[in-house]
C-alpha cells in the first residue's frame, strides 16, 4: 500500500497539473475502416471480417460518418478543423490489435486548439483547453482465464474477441490543467461530465461510462507552490465513473505528495484504478514499449474536410447543454440552487421529458431530485438506473403529479403510491386505488372535522382569530389526524382561516 | 533531415527489439550495413525533392475515399477463427500475457 498525505497538506504545498484523455466510442452503425456492425453485448467473434482481423490483403475505407461525427466534436469543442489530415499506425504488440497495429491519427489531427466552458458543482464557470480531437479504433476485448480474479496475473493464457476491435474511437486530450490547486479533482469530474452531456446531445455516442463507450485516462503531476516547471505525471487508467474520475485524481494527487515529502521522485507510469478500494497500484514503467513507431498509414488516403462540409455540419450542432440549461431554467422557473441540484444529479433530460409528458416543473423537480434521488441514494444507485429499474419513467411520475394537481392525493398519499410504483404494483392511478388512497373530496366531513379540531384547541383559536395566522399549522395537524389523512391540507387551513375569521 | 550512412548497429538492434525480431550479433551487423546503404539510397530522393515539392504518404493524389455507414456481412465465429491456432469460448486464444495489465 502506497503511502498518502492529508489532501489539504498535499495542496499547501504543492500546485496539482492535470491532462485529461477521454475516449469516446462513436454510435455508428458501422467500424471505423469496415461494414462490420458496432452492437454492443454480441455473441464473441460474429462481428468481425478480414479489414477488423487484420487479415494479409484486407484494405481498409473509412467510415463518412465516423470523419463527419469527429468534425461536429471537434466544432462543439471550439476547435479547428484540420483542412487536410491523415491517419497513422501506432505500432505495438499485444494481442487485442490482430493487426499490430492501431490506426489512428499522430502529429494531423482533425481537430485541434479547442475549449469547454465547465461548470462547476457550486456554479463556478471553468475553462478547459483542448489540444486536440483525433480519430482512431478500439481495440479487442481480452478474457484472462486460470487466474483466480480474471485478472491477467496468474492467468494461464487470454481469450480475446475482436467485436470490439475497428469499432471508431474519437480521443480528446486536454491541454495541461494549471491553477486548479485543491478543486482539480472536481475540475476533472466537471470537465467529464460535460463532455458526457455533449457527447449526448451531439448524438454521436452514448457515452456510458459503465460500458466502456467513454473512458477517461486521467494524467497527474505535482509541483512545488508558485513553481513553473512540471513534475513527473502518472497516468491513471480504467477511471470508469465520474466520481471514480474525481477520487483517482484525489488520491494520486496525496500519493506523489507524500513520494515528493520524503524526497523521493516519480516514476513516469500507467496506474490502475481500483475502483473498491479507492486506490492506484503501479502499471508499467514508460519504456521501449512506448517507441510507436508511428507513420502515415498507406493504405488510406488523407481526410480533406471541405469547407462546405464543415459549415453544414457547424450548421446541424445542437444547443449547447449550457446554454440549454440555462433556457431551460427559464421556463421551468427554478432558482440558480434547484437548477443545479438538478444539473448535479444527472436529471435535467428526466425532468424535462416528464415535464413533456404533462407535468408540473414544480412536481417533476420535487419527484426526481427530491424523493427518487433520496430513495436510490439510499440503494446507493444512480438514480436514473434505480428509476429505470423499477418502471418508473417520466410519464409514471407525470402520471403522479397529475393526480396531486388534480386533488386526488395529497403529499403524503402521492409518497405512497410512489413507493407501491417503486414495489412493482403497478401504475400511480393503480397503486391509488388499491391502496383505496383519495382526499376526501366531501368539504361538509371536512367542515365538520374542522369545527371539532377548533372546540377542543380553544387557546389555539383564539391566537387564530388574534391574527396570528401561523398558529393555524397547529390545528391542520389535528384535522389531518381527524381526516385519517384523507383530506387535502390546503384545504383544511383555508376552512380553519374561514371559521376563525381569518379567511 | 537525416544525412547519409546514419543508421547506426545500436539504432537497428532497437528497432529489431521494438519489432520482436531476434538478431545475432553476426545478423546485426549484416543488417546494419545492408540497411544503412538503403537508408542512403533513399535519402537520395532528398537531393531530387525541392522545397516547393510537398512530400506524399501515398502515390495517388487522392483524398476522402470513404464509404457510407452501412452495415456489411461479416464473418461468422468459425470463419474468423479458423486460422487461428488455438481458440476457446468461440475466442481467439493466445498464450499468456506478461507485464501488461
Amino acid at each position: 500500500m502506497d503511502a498518502v498525505v492529508d489532501y489539504d497538506e498535499a495542496i499547501a504545498t504543492y500546485d496539482p497539473v492535470m491532462g485529461l484523455e477521454v475516449h469516446v466510442e462513436l454510435n455508428t452503425e458501422t467500424k471505423m475502416f469496415c461494414g462490420c456492425a458496432t452492437e454492443f453485448g454480441a455473441e464473441p467473434n460474429t462481428q468481425t471480417c478480414p479489414v477488423c482481423l487484420g487479415l494479409p490483403g484486407a484494405l481498409p475505407v473509412v467510415n463518412a460518418k465516423g470523419v463527419e461525427s469527429a468534425i461536429r466534436i471537434g466544432l462543439a469543442l471550439n476547435c479547428e478543423i484540420a483542412e487536410w489530415c491523415r491517419f497513422a499506425r501506432k505500432n505495438y504488440f499485444y494481442p487485442d490489435m490482430p493487426k499490430n497495429f492501431q490506426t489512428s491519427q499522430y502529429d494531423e489531427p482533425i481537430a485541434f486548439e479547442g475549449y469547454l466552458d465547465v461548470e462547476l458543482e457550486d456554479g463556478t464557470p471553468w475553462r478547459v483547453e483542448i489540444e486536440r480531437a483525433h480519430m482512431e479504433e478500439d481495440t479487442g476485448k481480452s478474457l484472462h482465464v486460470g487466474g483466480a480474479t480474471g485478472r491477467i496475473h496468474g492467468a494461464d493464457h487470454s481469450l480475446l474477441d475482436y467485436n470490439r476491435a475497428g469499432i471508431p474511437l474519437i480521443e480528446i486530450v486536454t491541454k495541461p490543467l494549471v491553477g486548479a490547486g485543491e478543486r482539480a479533482p472536481e475540475i476533472a469530474k466537471a470537465y467529464v461530465g460535460a463532455l458526457r452531456e455533449l457527447m449526448r446531445a451531439l448524438d454521436v455516442s452514448d457515452a456510458r461510462m459503465e460500458q466502456g463507450s467513454m473512458r477517461c485516462d486521467a494524467n497527474v503531476s505535482l509541483m512545488p507552490k508558485g513553481a513553473e516547471k512540471f513534475g513527473t505525471r502518472t497516468e491513471t487508467k480504467n477511471v470508469n465513473s465520474l466520481r471514480s474520475v474525481e477520487r483517482a485524481v484525489r488520491y494520486e494527487i496525496t500519493r506523489h505528495a507524500a513520494v515528493l515529502n520524503e524526497g523521493g521522485s516519480i516514476l513516469q507510469e500507467t496506474r490502475h484504478w481500483h475502483e473498491d478500494t479507492g486506490v492506484t497500484t503501479s502499471g508499467r514503467p514508460k519504456s521501449d514499449a512506448d517507441d510507436y513507431r508511428y507513420f502515415p498509414e498507406p493504405d488510406l488516403v488523407p481526410v480533406a474536410p471541405s469547407r462546405e462540409l464543415v459549415e453544414q455540419l457547424r450548421a446541424t450542432l445542437p444547443e449547447p447543454p449550457a446554454e440549454r440549461r440555462k433556457r431551460l431554467q427559464g421556463e421551468w422557473g427554478f432558482s440558480d440552487l434547484e437548477m443545479r441540484d438538478v444539473y448535479n444529479a444527472g436529471a435535467v433530460e428526466t425532468i424535462e421529458e416528464t415535464i413533456a409528458a404533462g407535468a408540473s416543473a414544480a412536481g417533476a423537480r420535487k419527484w426526481w431530485t427530491g424523493e427518487i434521488a433520496r430513495l436510490a441514494n439510499k440503494a446507493g444507485e444512480p438514480f436514473v438506473e434505480f428509476a429505470a429499474q423499477r418502471h418508473v419513467t417520466p410519464k409514471t411520475i407525470a402520471e403522479l403529479d397529475g393526480l396531486v394537481t388534480s386533488g386526488r392525493l395529497n403529499d403524503s398519499m402521492a409518497r405512497q403510491t410512489l413507493e407501491g410504483v417503486l414495489a412493482g404494483e403497478g401504475t400511480p392511478t393503480e397503486v391509488a386505488d388499491a391502496r383505496g388512497l383519495e382526499l376526501v373530496q366531501d368539504d361538509g366531513a371536512l367542515e365538520a372535522a374542522v369545527t371539532k379540531v377548533i372546540e377542543a384547541n380553544p387557546d389555539v383559536a383564539q391566537k387564530v382569530r388574534d391574527g396570528k395566522v401561523q398558529a393555524a399549522g397547529a390545528l391542520i395537524g389535528q384535522v389531518m389526524k381527524e381526516m385519517k389523512g384523507q383530506a387535502d391540507a390546503a384545504k383544511a387551513r383555508s376552512i380553519i382561516l374561514e371559521q376563525l375569521g381569518q379567511a | 533531415m537525416r544525412p547519409m550512412s546514419s543508421l547506426s548497429r545500436d539504432e537497428v538492434a532497437h528497432v529489431a527489439g521494438l519489432a520482436r525480431i531476434h538478431l545475432s550479433d553476426e545478423e546485426l551487423d549484416t543488417f546494419a550495413g545492408q540497411l544503412d546503404s538503403i537508408v542512403g539510397f533513399v535519402a537520395s530522393v532528398n537531393e531530387a525533392a525541392a522545397d516547393d515539392i510537398p512530400p506524399m504518404s501515398h502515390p495517388l493524389p487522392l483524398t476522402n475515399v470513404t464509404r457510407p455507414d452501412e452495415v456489411r456481412p461479416s464473418l461468422t465465429a468459425d470463419e474468423a477463427l479458423s486460422g487461428a491456432p488455438a481458440s476457446e469460448q468461440q475466442r481467439f486464444l493466445v498464450p499468456r500475457i506478461l507485464s501488461e495489465d
